[in-house]
């Protein structure tokens, strides 16, 4: 068992083990987890540390067989593109399980172990370097969303949510499962599920277009509502809102990033006639994305409903870098996607914790917490500002990466995904500190709050924080090792040709066609 | 001859025998007994097969032993020890004839095994027949309860009907072919094809198959009977008696009538569609569990269809594939349905309300049970709607039509969703008003418990081994 191997089975195997666990041992399920988690996080840190950048290929390669009749190996492998989710996937799993101390005080193993399932699926899905299994380990994920939202969440809509997210988690799978297999079954005798041979085959003896134009919109759509494209969004929100805090940290932070993943590996490159046609449209839905969730989140007055906006429109910034097809839009994207998951973890943790110590997140009746919980309060004025683009957080390096490739290509969309990241997030952003944290103790309303006091509660917070602000400062750990594996999917995409005269127009012309992200920067 | 062949459903049969005699000498008390011995005898006829290096033919070509056959047998011999296991716990809701009642399990099962080597319309009649008439008992084996008679009377209706169909296609298709062999009708199916006659009989067959395997139209007994019977009953037949329905439909069809099969492939498209569409959409209202998994029998009946109606070796040995998940997962939910009706006194769905306080192992092979009919990873059901869908969507490049069954497969499992997670959620979140009391489960069952959830894991995490398996047997096809 190698690295990668082992990050993905520590968690199943630590939630197979933990189902022997006599029950009245109730803290041990979480220590075990975090045990557990902790063990992967730290496995993470060291492949993104050993990964070799700019080699070609993937690395860090594992093969056993699934079903060898068919072509359907677990074949896991890490490139560019997946190192960092894997890392981000990782150290929110840790911090999730960090989180749920508190909230979680009834039959704790059960949820234990469907976080661990949930963790282990999204990150095999991440390493999956076959089709087949990159989707079968999505999936380990719905059914624990869907048990952990009934039994421990929140709300009075609780039971509506819990069959909502469900709903549409399926609709979008099974489209998505049905755009894979029509792609699978494009590729001559004997066939394979692995994504590197897919990628080589198509390229070679590319998909007649009349299929592509069939396939790219069924996996667009189908990934689309699994990322909550709009107008496919409203289960997101409502969804995150009720779940509880760890639930929501993985969903909302990791699992989400599933459907853009595959839009990144597998539609564009494999389909790139089909998404040349279909990602304009794309382009413009990102905008429902971008203005119309970011308008709803301003309207909220439930600060988990905030959240779960902001975060449906953050989705609209990746969507937007990779309709842009430029290697610095896709690497935008990439970087979006890591740095979301940071973010989108770390505020929900926050809310969560607020939820622990209020019983309510009614932004109306909150106020002038900064007082009380100076840690718990400055972290969260960090994230709402890394969550409107602030430098120095990795969502300003990423988003400013995403506009700066998609400029070319639609710069009408740009400018108002531009005026929708600064203007509208800093609306609702500051709007909520201001709500939350600064002015008066609310008179109707008056608690006491305990701020996290101990390492142990201001672990993961810190954690999350730290990583975005050291990919915030030097984005370039992450940009130089995704931009070579980016670069083979955007040149598949465009075609070598068009590749050219883009690069060519984005980059200094001295340097004849090599693009050098850092000159961007 | 080669009689030697048969030696499995030789013993099966020998053993139905014994348990009658033996039950002319068992004390009444310790009847109930009789069931685990028959199915650990069962359980050893089984481990035989795998022993035994069984293969050709028998009885003039009558009986076909093949790969096919042997993976159906296998399936029913299994099947046939988690409902005799299953019959001994809830053997007391029968006020009398147990042992009649294992006899006609072990005889049916004789018959499902027959269906799986038939190789001739005679022999496929016959063993069908079996089948049935044992089971017009087996379903009104309440004799007490008018709701078990009325479950008996509307199988017997339907299944005579059915054999009405049935037996006068077949008159029709040996009138026109004159011949009743697979391999003979095969070699003059392609000359007759233009004879209206002749497809009509070939029509009726298959409508009589449909029944069996409670397709769209003969799908309306199957949430009457589930109900009525007692659950191994319907335990056996949503498993055994759909199995063999299938095995014989596809060596009928492929076998027999290849170039036919070509041709109505549309038509499978549309009876697959149709069945899945209303076997999902008629669960939805149910709040009686055993007339859920009635419906969900029909649309599973549906989906195994889907490869059917693919008309390739993909589809068949998807077919394959997913029938022998189908029988795990339906066999685990059966089993926690007889067990929680018998302890909490009731098959509505809120009785289920708190199980995972009551037992925990229950309410995980139920939930288990649950993800594989959805068909989710990681279990059986996924993996064998995986290779239904892509044999499917590989047909759909030849044939628009097909689009449509996709659509409606996909619509199902959407809406399986919503019902099936309506039952994970009684187990989960609501909490029942009676009392908390941990649930006792008998040693032999929850073996079976066990056995039925290894099954659903190993085909949806190691598919391998049974994927070569059924991919060598469909080629054995021809």
């Amino acid at each position: 068992m190698n690295n990668l191997t082992l990050i993905i089975a520590i968690p199943f195997l630590a939630a197979l083990g933990m189902l022997f666990l006599p029950r009245r041992e109730k803290d041990l399920a979480q220590q075990v987890a975090m045990l557990a988690t902790g063990a992967t996080a730290l496995l993470a840190i060291a492949l993104f540390v050993k990964f070799e950048t700019g080699l070609p290929g993937f690395q860090f390669e594992s093969k056993i067989p699934f079903a060898k009749a068919l072509g359907i190996w677990f074949h896991f492998g890490v490139d560019g593109v997946n190192v960092g989710l894997i890392l981000m996937g990782a150290i929110v799993g840790f911090a999730a399980t960090c989180v749920s101390f508190d909230e979680i005080r009834d039959r704790q193993k059960e949820f234990y172990i469907l976080l661990l399932v949930m963790i282990g699926g999204i990150l095999g899905s991440f390493a999956s370097m076959d089709i087949f299994m990159f989707f079968f380990f999505h999936e380990f994920a719905l059914v624990p969303t869907f048990i952990m939202i009934g039994v421990w969440g929140r709300g009075v809509d609780k039971n509506y949510a819990t069959f909502k997210i469900t709903l549409y988690l399926v609709v979008g799978s099974m489209i998505s499962l049905a755009g894979l297999i029509a792609l699978y079954l494009q590729a001559p005798e004997p066939r394979t599920f692995n994504m590197v041979e897919l990628a080589q085959i198509f390229r070679d003896n590319p998909i007649a277009f009349g299929q592509q134009n069939l396939i790219f919109p069924l996996l667009m759509f189908g990934f689309g509502i699994l990322v909550s494209l709009w107008p496919f969004h409203t289960w997101a929100p409502l969804g995150y809102g009720s779940a509880p805090t760890a639930t929501a940290m993985m969903h909302a932070g990791v699992i989400k990033k599933f459907g853009l993943y595959g839009l990144i590996r597998i539609a564009v490159p494999m389909c790139p006639e089909g998404a040349q046609n279909w990602l304009p449209l794309l382009a413009f839905l990102c905008l429902g994305n971008i203005l119309y969730c970011g308008f709803v989140a301003m309207k909220q007055k439930d600060l988990n409903l905030l959240i779960g906006n902001s975060s449906v429109a953050h989705m609209g910034f990746v969507f937007l870098g990779i309709a842009s097809l430029t290697l610095i839009g896709v690497t935008g994207a990439v970087l979006v996607m890591v740095a979301h998951g940071l973010l989108a973890a770390l505020t929900f943790g926050l809310s969560g914790y607020l939820y622990g110590q209020t019983r309510t997140l009614d932004m109306d009746r909150m106020g002038g917490y900064l007082n009380q919980l100076p840690f718990i309060g400055a972290a969260m004025v960090m994230a709402m500002m890394a969550g409107c683009g602030l430098p120095g957080f990795a969502n300003f390096a990423g988003e400013a990466m995403v506009f700066f490739g998609a400029w070319k290509a639609y710069p009408f969309v740009t400018t108002l995904a531009v005026w929708g990241a600064l203007v509208i997030g800093a609306v609702y952003m500051l709007r909520a500190i201001r709500n939350i944290l600064h002015g008066e103790e609310n008179a109707d309303n008056k608690v006491s709050l305990n701020d996290a006091a101990d390492w142990r509660k201001r672990a993961p917070f810190a954690l999350l924080l730290a990583t975005l602000l050291v990919f915030g400062f030097a984005p370039r750990l992450l940009t130089s090792k995704i931009q070579p594996s980016a670069k083979a999917i955007v040149d598949a995409a465009n075609g070598i040709e068009t590749r050219l005269v883009e690069v060519a127009q984005l980059d200094a012309p001295a340097k004849g066609g090599e693009t050098d992200l850092n000159d961007v920067e | 001859m080669n009689a030697g062949l048969t030696i499995l459903e030789i013993a099966v049969v020998a053993l139905g025998l014994g348990v009658m005699l033996l039950d002319l000498w068992t004390p009444t008390e310790r009847k109930r007994e009789l069931g685990l011995y028959a199915a650990v005898v069962v359980l050893g006829i089984l481990g035989a097969s795998f022993v035994l290096d069984l293969s050709g033919e028998a009885f003039g070509g009558m009986y076909v032993l093949d790969g096919m056959a042997m993976f159906f047998k296998r399936l029913t011999l299994f099947a046939m020890v988690v409902v005799l296991v299953m019959s001994v716990e809830v053997g007391d809701q029968l006020k009398s004839g147990i042992a009649e009642y294992y006899s006609l399990t072990l005889f049916a099962g004789a018959g499902m095994m027959f269906a799986a080597s038939a190789n001739n319309l005679a022999m496929l009649f016959v063993s069908l027949e079996l089948i049935t008439v044992t089971f017009y008992i087996l379903v009104s084996a309440q004799r007490s309860q008018a709701r078990s008679l009325e479950a008996g009377v509307k199988y017997l209706i339907i299944g005579a009907l059915s054999s009405a169909v049935m037996v006068y296609g077949i008159a029709l298709v040996f009138g026109i072919a004159g011949d009743l062999t697979f391999a003979g009708l095969a070699a003059k199916s392609a000359a007759h094809s233009g004879s209206l006659l002749f497809l009509l009989g070939v029509f009726f067959i298959l409508l009589g198959l449909g029944f069996k395997v409670s397709s769209v139209p003969f799908q309306l007994w199957a949430p009457d009977v589930y109900q009525g019977g007692i659950t191994p009953t319907s335990a056996f037949l949503a498993v055994g008696s759909k199995a063999a329905g299938f095995v014989l439909m596809l060596r009928l069809l492929f076998v027999a009538f290849p170039s036919i099969a070509q041709d109505w492939a549309t038509l499978l498209a549309a009876i697959s569609g149709i069945t899945i569409l209303y076997g999902n959409l008629g669960a939805i209202p149910q709040r009686n569990l055993k007339r859920l998994m009635g419906y969900s029998s029909i649309a599973h009946g549906g989906y195994l269809m889907m490869g059917v109606a693919a008309v390739s070796a993909a589809g068949q040995s998807a077919t394959m594939v997913y029938l022998g998940g189908y029988t795990f997962t339906a066999l685990a939910a059966f089993a926690v349905i007889a067990i929680v009706a018998k302890t909490v006194e009731g098959e509505d769905i809120s009785s289920l309300a708190g199980l995972h306080r009551r037992s925990p192992v229950l309410a995980l092979a139920m939930t288990l049970a649950l993800i594989s009919l959805t068909g989710l990873p990681p279990m059986a059901g996924f993996f064998g709607k995986f290779m239904l869908l892509k044999s499917v969507i590989h047909a759909a490049e030849a044939n628009t039509a097909y689009y449509w069954l996709i659509a409606a497969a996909v619509f199902g499992v959407v809406v399986s969703v919503y019902y099936y997670f309506n039952v994970i959620r009684t187990i989960f979140f609501v909490e029942g008003n009676n009392d908390d009391a941990p649930i006792e489960i008998s040693r032999p069952l929850s073996f079976s418990l066990f056995a039925c959830v290894a099954g659903m894991l190993v085909l949806g995490l190691y598919p391998d081994a049974v994927v070569s398996f059924a991919i060598e047997a469909v080629g054995a096809l021809g």
